[in-house]
């Protein structure tokens, strides 16, 4: 198989931007990957696109609107994975030798308040029992009675990720929160609190993948980038199920893709310099942080507790100030992350930067359950 | 007054013992799915039987919802939990309860089938929540 490079990135601020539409929104992303790798039409060969709430086209729509149509041109839907996917696919094709050059991409602009989703059957909305923070809620509830996780470690979480997202100018939120404060935010449910939840939110990223390491910028590999889906089993798992079984023995998606992703960069989770996870609640952090092996399983309270995850610890988790902070547009939010990582290897995030960071984790896991694990190297 | 209609076909049927979720057992593995499809989600065997389900069980998670997901019709704020059953079966499930300070991990529950809201022309439609208590 082929090296894969990154060519190039782009990035529209994570935030609200009512008087913008999504195809501008993708163009802005998508123009600065292009403009950053030198590449122009005729200068890729396939575009794959991940959005989830943009409707028919909207990939196609992205590239219409800046006149390089007329390429292989796939839109793909995987949750909060689907960026993730868009990924997956363009490296596989680079891999394989099918292209050279290949455009992927992100875009969103989400409904406001809690999220609709088709996920759900009708009378299943009718009968509440499609309450996504609840969902959320439950399996922190879960990790809170099944270790020694506590309402404090949650809020540590969402202390630590708005402190990054001081120093990120593509973030929603840039204002340092304190612990009391987040504990003090209203319950949205139980026990989970304003201020340990994501905001869905709009936005886009891009990166130009490419057979060959750019002439003039550090040469960063996508070194592994792996998609799974969940096993039935797990009550709780992102698939959203309405009955589980004891699950101590279905693998999480998390911990499939990234056990491949390991295999596949032949790097484990100690050789990584720096992490970006999903963190649409503080807990979910922390299972990331389990299911992905950067902590055992059952030590997440205690990560938390030893200063896992900041910035002066051993491997930042979330420098870019996770999705607590930037708000989360899914089509675009795993390659946000990647795009974070690869500004942090090239060691250009100033006042966030992870210092000698050269190897580097992203990680998204949402409805179906889709998760996807990529690492990136210098 | 019209008569009431379950939420959906096939959910959960009243018994002379009171009301059952309607599960399906897999013929082929042997593992219990609800609510039940034609195939089995851990094995895709096609061969499933009706499993209708102990009407008791104990409360496995919580929490309450306060401000109405989309599409939900129903009284707020609401309980909103997992009871795991007997058979080893964990169910999402609407608690009747919405006081979080009033459950507790590992309380009995019963099941109910109860009225959650009328359709536009009054009919009243029935969905399951499970209650605290140990027997109806």
């Amino acid at each position: 198989m082929r090296p894969v490079y990154v060519a190039g990135t782009g990035l529209h601020p994570f935030g609200r931007f009512p008087d913008k539409s999504l195809t501008a929104i993708g163009a802005d992303a998508v123009r600065a990957a292009l403009v950053e790798a030198g590449v122009r039409r005729g200068g890729f060969q396939a575009a794959f696109c991940g959005c989830v709430y943009g409707g028919v086209a909207s990939g196609h729509k992205v590239l219409t609107a800046l006149g390089l149509s007329g390429v292989p041109t796939v839109n793909l839907e995987a949750g909060c994975a689907s960026g993730g996917a868009a990924l997956a696919l363009g490296a596989a094709q680079i891999a394989a030798g099918v292209y050279d050059t290949v455009l992927v991409f992100g875009l969103e602009k989400m409904p406001r308040g809690m999220i609709r989703s088709s996920f759900f059957e009708p009378w299943r909305e009718e009968a509440g029992l499609a309450a996504t923070p609840g969902y959320f809620a439950l399996r922190a509830q879960r990790l809170m009675f099944e270790s020694d996780v506590t309402a404090q470690d949650l809020a540590r979480v969402s202390v630590k990720n708005h402190l990054h997202g001081v120093h990120n100018p593509n973030a929603m939120y840039r204002k340092a929160i304190t612990a009391e404060e987040v504990l003090a935010s209203p319950l949205v449910c139980e026990p989970l609190r304003l201020l340990m939840l994501c905001s869905p939110n709009e936005g886009a990223a891009a990166l130009v993948l490419s057979a060959t390491p750019p002439a003039a910028a550090p040469a960063i590999r996508v070194a592994a980038v792996q998609l799974r889906s969940h096993l039935a089993g797990n009550v709780l798992g992102e698939h959203t199920p309405l009955s589980g079984i004891a699950d101590d023995d279905v693998t999480p998606p998390t911990t499939m893709a990234a056990q491949a992703a390991y295999e596949q960069a032949a790097i484990g989770p100690d050789g990584m310099d720096v992490v970006e996870l999903q963190d649409t609640d503080a807990a979910r952090e922390i299972l990331s942080a389990e299911e992905l092996g950067l902590c055992p399983r059952g030590g997440g309270g205690k990560w938390v507790r030893d200063g896992g995850g900041e910035m002066r610890s051993r491997r930042p988790v979330n420098p870019s100030g996770g999705l607590l902070s930037k708000g989360e547009p899914l089509g675009a939010s795993a390659l946000g992350q990647v795009v974070e990582l690869a500004w942090q290897l090239r060691g250009t995030c100033g006042p966030r930067q992870v210092p000698n960071a050269r190897v580097g984790l992203a990680h998204t896991v949402g409805r179906g359950a889709n998760a996807c694990v990529a690492i990136l190297t210098r | 007054m019209p008569e009431p209609r379950p939420i959906a076909d096939g959910l959960f049927r009243i018994t002379p013992d009171g009301p059952r979720l309607l599960a399906a057992r897999c013929d082929g593995c042997g593992k219990l799915h609800f609510p039940a499809s034609e195939s089995c989600p851990y094995c895709g065997g096609a061969s499933c039987h009706e499993a209708a389900l102990a009407g008791t069980g104990l409360l496995f998670l919580y929490t309450v919802v306060k401000s109405a997901p989309p599409g939900y019709r129903g009284p707020l704020p609401y309980g909103f939990g997992i009871v795991e059953l007997p058979e080893g079966l964990r169910v999402v499930t609407r608690l009747t309860e919405p006081d979080a300070a009033r459950l507790r991990r590992g309380q009995a529950m019963r099941l109910v089938v109860e009225p959650l809201f009328n359709d536009d022309d009054g009919t009243p439609v029935l969905s399951y929540a499970f209650a605290p208590g140990g027997s109806a």
